[in-house]
């Protein structure tokens, strides 16, 4: 079984690498990301949304649904914190 | 639980920097737009300063300056900011959280009303990071018992 389990990491490793050979190089000046959405956001920013932090923008504006995943996520584990630890001693 | 610990040249200390870091979290949150930092930043850091009076003096003193109830309506006020900004979006016309139709509402023109609710959005997650942090640091560290309920 443990063999069985070496194998299929083995396989799954390799599709991973494998598929990585497709994505641009590191800092790629022509890749998607760098051509398409990034000057986008350079360019427009202080324009569009009167914010000089590009990150704010981003964070808070260009990807709102993201930052608003986030802000549920921290919300649930506080949530889950509470419902499963405590109790009131008596 | 943390006990009570006399101490003076801590809690003086504490006593001091207290208001200073709360004040610097304060400017990370509504600084977000010209520096680095924002809600997720300022929330910790306002966290940590309550966390930091619950280490010096103990639990109940913390709990004397902000109640459990409290902290929990903290931290759904915040996910309710934030969500309300978006819904405020919808009512007028707009996508969700697209702030530029909110200009209807305030003064300003269609960029600045994007940037004041970019600010809102980031009260709002300062306010569920600063409550959670709070709220988890108080049920670990006491291992979940507490005096009171929070009905």
């Amino acid at each position: 079984m443990k063999f069985l389990a070496f194998i299929i990491v083995i396989i799954t490793g390799a599709l991973l690498i494998y598929a990585t050979v497709d994505m641009p190089d590191w800092a790629d000046p022509y890749s998607p990301a760098s051509t398409h959405v990034s000057p986008r956001y350079i360019e427009k920013t202080v324009e569009e949304t009167a914010t000089p932090n590009i990150v704010t923008s981003v964070l808070a504006d260009y990807r709102g649904y993201d930052t608003l995943g986030e802000a549920t996520v921290i919300f649930t584990a506080a949530v889950c914190c509470i419902l499963l630890l405590r109790r009131t001693r008596k | 639980m943390i006990a009570q610990f006399e101490d003076v040249i801590i809690q003086t200390l504490c006593r001091l920097l207290i208001p200073f870091i709360q004040l610097f979290a304060l400017y990370v949150i509504a600084h977000g737009h010209h520096s680095p930092g924002g809600g997720f930043q300022g929330g910790c850091i306002l966290g940590a300063s309550f966390i930091l009076l619950c280490v010096a003096y103990d639990m109940e003193e913390a709990k004397r300056r902000m109640s459990e109830k409290l902290n929990v309506i903290f931290c759904c006020l915040g996910v309710i900011i934030f969500g309300g900004i978006g819904v405020v979006c919808l009512i007028l016309g707009a996508n969700y959280l697209d702030y530029g139709i909110l200009h209807k509402l305030l003064p300003v023109n269609i960029p600045e009303a994007r940037s004041l609710g970019i600010l809102g959005i980031e009260i709002g997650v300062g306010f569920t990071v600063m409550a959670a942090m709070i709220s988890i640091f108080l049920n670990l560290a006491s291992s979940g018992e507490h005096e009171e309920t929070l009905r």
